[in-house]
């Protein structure tokens, strides 16, 4: 080791594998993960939030983890959205494609998207 | 892409009841459900809830399993790990009913353990995977000597240390800061830094946390010592007992000369640092510093005369700065976050946070790390969960054998260096072993003795002959046999012994026959007058008798006797013959009509 700059490239490398265990971050993403979850596609989902939170560098604020059964079994995919002193946006029919948007627009840029929510359906 | 990490504690504690089956479970399990990319197994160090061990936490959510069995693994691998649910009966659950109320989960932080508690030694502790030089480094690691070695001088680390309020962790709790100095203020050339982590105290076991935790937290530690004091070459003395703290610090050293962490020239500083190991095979003597450099030196383990202390003449007869482990685990954080990160926790004269090993009759057996000044009542009744069954708290033993008790009158005493001398105790390295009212203070005061007389090196007559005299002493008034002028005669030999050791076992070696002659003096006064042990706890000063109105006869108690002492026939009362009675209390757990009483 012959200069900080090694050190922090180290640290960079590694950030991602342990901020997982912090447990205290501001906004929690929870998938659907029950039974009528998983055979609508959940876990694709889930893996895609988890993807696209970690490049676009927001692991240590964003929490993404997995929940039974809502109840609302027709929509699922299933994907809450809870944010430290904001009301819960639930988004559904989830796919891949549309987390990537959510982490995008939502998560990174704080704009809700309206036509993916329980409401719009 | 892990989504998922699961975290198994291979500490000592959980390694013994049956982790390493436990995590082969959950590869296997996590490879049947397709999980393994995207759930990553992780073995740490201790988490400090041993009593409730294995335990296993999951990540994000931080849920906290404990006791998990083989059998329970493919549930948490099938519900919690692939469908999201938490699998509610293995959840440690000890937890404010306000915070599971309004939590979306509850995590490890919410329990009552871990709420009051403020982790700095113990900080990675059950958080990295303690053989993972990167993972170590994702926690800042290495950061505090890269800014010591680059932004600092030497002096300027030492008056960090010093403005920190740093106290020793082993026992003496001397300023660390001023330890440095001294060894920096000697003339360049070949100087030392040593650690001590041959944990003696019955019941304490933090260093071994940090060592199996967090090892590269120790290895960065010295050779920020070795930094500000001017030493090149740094050991650690620790016990062969613990094979798996040895292993993984051995791994810690190893990968750290690899990364160039250790070596010549780290940082492009110019600074060279190298550390080595040297195993002790178990004397608690060499505990004591002048003991412990005596046995690095190749030589039997006894204590040398101070003058000349450590710092001026030390290790092969060189300055050598030693510290114990929990002592050097502070060092890195107080480096990297500054003096007042630590001195603004703690009390006037003791800052920071320290580690206490719960044992004895508490509900939670493991180790806490709270912030000095904490309250005995807090760490025992919160923290500890409190004495089970039921019991009444009686007192709490803290420092081991050279500390004493303190009695559950004192139990809002703010714990600290002072609060505890003052109280006749000391913090010692940090054990805390909590007594109930079926434990007999003479007897706990006997058991410690009796550590003492055996580890004596035999090296100075008041500690060789004394102790075993003193030891005698009381298991004359144990048995039975004490006079009043025994009880003056040990309160005398115990000053004189304290006075006239060469070194800190001997000095100390007293304290907990005084400290409980001091504190409960009605119960030794108990056992040499009306020859009775109040708690029930010495032999020959009990009889085991049958209440003849409660026994129905029915002859359990007379065939469970190993000795043959109970007679009686079939539905009439029995009799214990007091001349055969061995006082094992066989027949007291057998009888099922409470029939049978110890007095």
């Amino acid at each position: 080791m012959k200069s900080l700059a090694e050190l922090a490239a180290i640290k960079e490398k590694m950030q991602n594998k342990v901020v997982l265990r912090e447990g205290s971050s501001d906004t929690r993403v929870v998938v659907g993960m029950a039974t009528c979850g998983i055979a609508a596609g959940a876990r694709p989902v889930l893996n895609a939030f988890v993807e696209e939170v970690g490049a676009a560098g927001l692991a240590g604020s964003v929490m993404v983890t997995q929940t039974g059964c809502i109840g609302i079994c027709q929509y699922e995919p299933v994907v809450e959205v809870y944010e430290a002193g904001k009301e819960k946006i639930t988004y559904v029919k989830m796919t891949p494609e549309k987390a990537k948007e959510v982490v995008e627009k939502h998560l990174k840029g704080g704009k809700v998207i309206d036509e993916y929510t329980i409401s719009k359906v | 892409m892990i989504r998922s990490q699961v975290l198994i504690c291979g500490g000592t504690g959980c390694t013994s009841s049956g982790s390493v089956t436990l995590i082969e479970e959950f590869e296997k399990r996590i490879a049947e459900n397709g999980l393994s990319e995207e759930v990553k197994i992780v073995k740490t160090g201790c988490f400090g809830l041993c009593a409730l061990g294995p335990v296993v936490i999951v990540y994000p959510d931080g849920t906290f399993y404990s006791r998990v069995q083989k059998d329970d693994v493919a549930e948490i691998v099938s519900e919690h790990l692939l469908k999201g649910r938490t699998v509610d009966r293995l959840v440690y659950s000890d937890v404010d009913e306000s915070v599971k109320e309004e939590a979306l989960h509850v995590s490890l932080n919410d329990t009552t353990f871990y709420k009051s508690q403020k982790r700095v030694a113990l900080r990675n502790c059950g958080v990295i995977n303690p053989e993972s030089i990167d993972e170590y480094i994702a926690m800042d690691g290495y950061a505090a000597l890269g800014k010591a070695l680059t932004e600092m001088t030497p002096e300027e680390v030492i008056q960090t240390i010093k403005d920190s309020g740093l106290r020793g962790r082993g026992g003496g709790g001397f300023p660390t800061g001023l330890k440095w100095s001294f060894t920096a203020a000697q003339p360049k050339g070949q100087k030392y830094v040593v650690c001590n982590a041959d944990e003696g105290d019955p019941g304490a076991f933090m260093d071994r946390s940090v060592l199996e935790g967090d090892p590269h937290c120790l290895v960065e530690a010295m050779a920020i010592c070795g930094y500000a004091t001017g030493a090149s070459e740094g050991y650690v003395y620790v016990r062969a007992e613990y094979p798996i703290a040895v292993a993984r610090l051995q791994k810690a050293i190893d990968d750290a000369r690899e990364y160039g962490l250790l070596g010549k020239d780290i940082f492009g500083s110019g600074f060279d640092f190298d550390l080595f190991i040297r195993l002790g095979a178990g004397a608690f003597v060499c505990g004591e510093e002048t003991a412990l450099m005596t046995s690095i030196e190749g030589n039997r383990g006894e204590p040398r005369p101070r003058p000349p202390y450590p710092a001026v003449k030390g290790l092969f007869g060189k300055p050598t700065t030693e510290n114990n482990v929990e002592t050097f685990a502070n060092v890195p954080q107080i480096i990297l976050k500054g003096a007042e990160f630590f001195n603004t926790m703690g009390t006037e004269k003791s800052k920071g946070t320290k580690v206490f090993a719960l044992g004895g009759k508490i509900t939670n057996t493991g180790l806490v790390e709270v912030p000095m000044g904490t309250t005995l009542r807090e760490i025992v009744e919160v923290i500890g969960g409190g004495v089970p069954n039921g019991k009444k708290f009686k007192a709490a033993q803290t420092g081991g054998p050279s500390g004493g008790c303190i009695p559950a009158s004192m139990l809002d005493i703010e714990i600290d260096y002072d609060n505890l001398v003052a109280q006749g105790a000391m913090m010692g390295s940090g054990g805390l072993i909590v007594m109930d009212e079926t434990d007999c203070m003479v007897d706990i005061a006997k058991f410690f003795l009796e550590f003492t007389v055996d580890e004596s090196c035999g090296k100075c007559t008041p500690c060789r002959i004394g102790t075993k005299r003193l030891y005698e002493i009381l298991e004359k008034i144990t048995n039975g046999n004490g006079t009043l002028e025994d009880l003056d005669e040990m309160e005398k030999l115990c000053h004189y012994i304290k006075e006239n050791s060469l070194c800190g076992l001997g000095q100390t070696a007293p304290n907990p026959v005084l400290s409980t002659y001091q504190r409960f003096k009605d119960e030794y006064i108990a056992h040499v007058v009306d020859k009775r042990c109040p708690a029930g706890v010495c032999k020959n000063l009990l009889t085991i008798t049958i209440i003849e109105d409660k026994c129905k006869g029915c002859t359990a108690c007379s065939r469970v006797c190993p000795v043959g002492a109970i007679s009686g026939s079939v539905k009439n009362p029995h009799v214990i013959d007091p001349a055969k009675c061995i006082k094992c209390g066989a027949c007291i757990e057998k009888c099922k009509f409470n029939a049978i009483v110890k007095k």
